[in-house]
């Protein structure tokens, strides 16, 4: 197959998706289930991405993906709630220090770049970490930023441990898909680049990578402020479809939740996290929702069905594929045209193997 | 003199909250000493026992049920590594830790599932909860009796280590997972060994822990936890009188630093001060030679 065609069958790809959801969003009361679910998809799988360049294509082992993206989601919150409604919401810090308001869109541009500088200035110490221990003080410093972000003192700018509110967001569902597909398509681009070769010889051999003159320090940085721009988008996507955030939300748990994805999906692989967030998602949020509501079949009661047993369904589920999958739905290759393509038409996997990354 | 009587109810209370980080530490420790794995799990392990005594208290009296937890949690940490991390013991050490972050996630989603998503109110102990005023401070039993009993628990987990065949085998497969395996040494009961030490002394950790601080939520276990971790590391990993003054050293601290109106900074410190000791004195205070930390 030439190169072209895959382009093109690929944009056209593109273009029926998005025009599905076009007309999905005309024909389906937006009430539904469905937007929820996707919105939520996308946004998820924009984070879990970020998160894989990190800890599949860099080996870098972070857990700060729910601090950079609580940073994003309060610089959105803060730098968009329109002036006249500051008074109301920051009503216990006389409307707050800053009074103006700036177009949602620039205000996400600059969530991504507050949550740069935020990786940046963490990662001078953090850097130096390895494996378990960067884990642990990424982890830490995600619950520092919680902190303080609740801290009364900082409360004229980020009201506190109060909710920010009333801050426009787009309702369409294609907002979402095409800011994270934006997104997620610069940090393929990224990864198809020369600094993505150099992340993945520095994931597979440090040594080796530095003996070929790759800049450890460097590379680790851009890897680790990449990654955490685009948790700062998500963030304020995030902040965006739930419409009222608060510091309290983005715990630990968040980010263990975004790992587990990107495991599902496979550790390395761009298309597997953006598959598994939307799986993660439709069955935590759509399809095992049953699990939580008590169900009586002919006057049987069925045991155990309540308010949070779903999450433990789902937990085992993660445990399972953990341990008994651990390449996750793609491993390392990702879903392309071409794999399709070849697999259909039945040519042989080796003239493809050497560049699958689309 | 004035300083100190105004800054004595902090104190004790970093000594007493110091002791009982200091039991959680041990776990990590001797876990991270054996498998090189965190076991972040284990906080949730704590938590676990917590909710045990809340239960278990409803239906025995008090004398029934610390027995009971100290038995449930033990065997949850025992099966917890047969099920999670035994049968990835060949695999890539990042494997092993998902598998434990998944394991965190489950118990924490069961405990949610179990409380309906309240906070436990966890029993008053007899003696243990008592109050009683020392030095002019009004305070909980807990506080006074947990530095001692710290140090006897320490102590004989000491005497054990050294003394005991399954204590030389522990210190071999810590000082060569390999080599050991080699000699004869059953790895398998010896790693479980560990963790039922571990989560034994976790479930003592909790029973002093919660007597005050009285709340149980899903997610209680999570900062004891990472603080319990670092202070291991602080420590020098691996070694158990350096967790036990680690844990003591930031208990302190961080009480100290509530004492001085920067409550929101106490949990800061302790991730600080972890990246302090690893970049500067990455074996920590007791630590043997460097291995690949830094």
């Amino acid at each position: 197959m030439k190169k072209q065609t895959e382009a093109i069958i690929s944009v056209a790809l593109i273009a029926a998706l998005l025009a599905v959801l076009f007309i999905l969003e005309r024909t389906i009361p937006s009430t539904s289930m469905l937007f929820t679910v996707l919105k939520k998809g996308a946004i998820y799988a924009l984070v879990a991405v970020s998160m894989n360049l990190l800890n599949g294509f860099t080996g870098l082992f972070s857990l700060g993906q729910a601090g950079f993206m609580l940073v994003g989601a309060y610089t959105y919150g803060v730098l968009t709630i329109p002036v006249d409604q500051r008074p109301n919401v920051y009503m216990y810090y006389d409307g707050g220090m800053i009074q103006f308001a700036l177009h949602p869109i620039a205000a996400i541009i600059i969530a991504g770049i507050i949550a740069g500088i935020f990786a940046y200035l963490i990662g001078l110490p953090v850097l130096r970490l390895k494996s378990d221990y960067l884990a642990i003080a990424t982890l830490g410093f995600a619950e520092i930023i919680r902190a303080v972000f609740q801290w009364d003192k900082l409360g004229p700018l980020t009201n506190g441990s109060n909710l920010l509110r009333n801050y426009p967001s787009y309702k369409s569902v294609l907002f979402y898909f095409i800011a994270a597909g934006v997104c997620i398509a610069l940090i393929v681009m990224l990864i198809n680049s020369t600094y993505g070769r150099a992340f993945k010889a520095i994931r597979d051999d440090e040594v080796a990578a530095e003996a070929m003159g790759i800049n450890l320090a460097h590379h680790k940085r851009i890897a680790f402020v990449v990654s955490s721009f685009f948790a700062g988008i998500s963030g304020a996507l995030l902040a965006m479809y739930q419409t009222s955030i608060q510091a309290s939300m983005f715990k630990s748990a968040m980010t263990y939740e975004i790992l587990l994805i990107v495991v599902i999906g496979g550790i390395g692989s761009i298309t597997g996290s953006c598959i598994s967030s939307f799986l993660f998602i439709i069955l935590s949020e759509w399809l095992l929702r049953f699990l939580d509501s008590e169900l009586v079949i002919g006057g049987f009661k069925v045991p155990l069905l309540r308010s949070g047993f779903r999450k433990v369904v789902f937990s085992i589920i993660i445990m399972i594929i953990v341990l008994f999958f651990r390449q996750g739905i793609m491993g390392t290759k990702e879903f392309s045209v071409r794999r399709i393509f070849n697999r259909i038409t039945g040519r042989s996997r080796k003239s493809s193997e050497g560049r699958n990354g689309r | 003199m004035d300083w100190l009587s105004k800054n004595l109810p902090y104190l004790m209370a970093g000594i007493s909250v110091g002791g009982q980080y200091a039991l959680i530490a041990i776990g990590y420790t001797m876990v991270y000493g054996i498998l090189r794995l965190i076991n972040f799990a284990h906080g949730d392990i704590f938590m676990v026992a917590g909710l045990v005594m809340v239960y278990a208290s409803t239906v025995m009296p008090v004398y029934l049920a610390i027995p009971l937890v100290l038995v449930v949690t033990v065997v949850i940490g025992f099966l917890v590594e047969r099920v999670a991390y035994k049968p990835l013991r060949t695999a890539p050490r990042m494997s092993v830790m998902i598998s434990a972050i998944g394991v965190s996630y489950l118990l924490q989603n069961m405990a949610l599932y179990v409380t309906g998503g309240l906070a436990q109110q966890y029993p008053a102990l007899p003696w243990i909860s008592d109050t009683i005023t020392v030095f002019g401070v009004t305070t909980k039993r807990v506080t006074v009796i947990t530095p001692p009993l710290v140090i006897l628990l320490v102590a004989a987990l000491v005497m054990l280590i050294q003394k005991t065949k399954i204590g030389m085998a522990m210190r071999a497969a810590s000082k060569d997972f390999e080599t050991s395996q080699l000699m004869g040494i059953k790895i398998n009961s010896v790693i479980s060994m560990t963790f039922i030490i571990g989560s034994f002394l976790a479930a003592v950790g909790s029973l002093l822990f919660f007597s005050n601080y009285t709340g149980v939520t899903p997610t209680v276990g999570a900062m004891p936890g990472l603080k319990a971790f670092v202070a291991a590391v602080f420590g020098g990993i691996g070694s158990i009188p350096g967790a036990v003054i680690g844990a003591f050293i930031i208990g302190i601290s961080e009480n100290i630093i509530k004492g001085l109106g920067w409550t929101t900074f106490s949990d800061a410190f302790t991730f600080a001060l972890l990246i302090v000791v690893l970049i500067f004195k990455p074996t920590g205070l007791f630590g043997e030679a460097a291995n690949d930390k830094v």
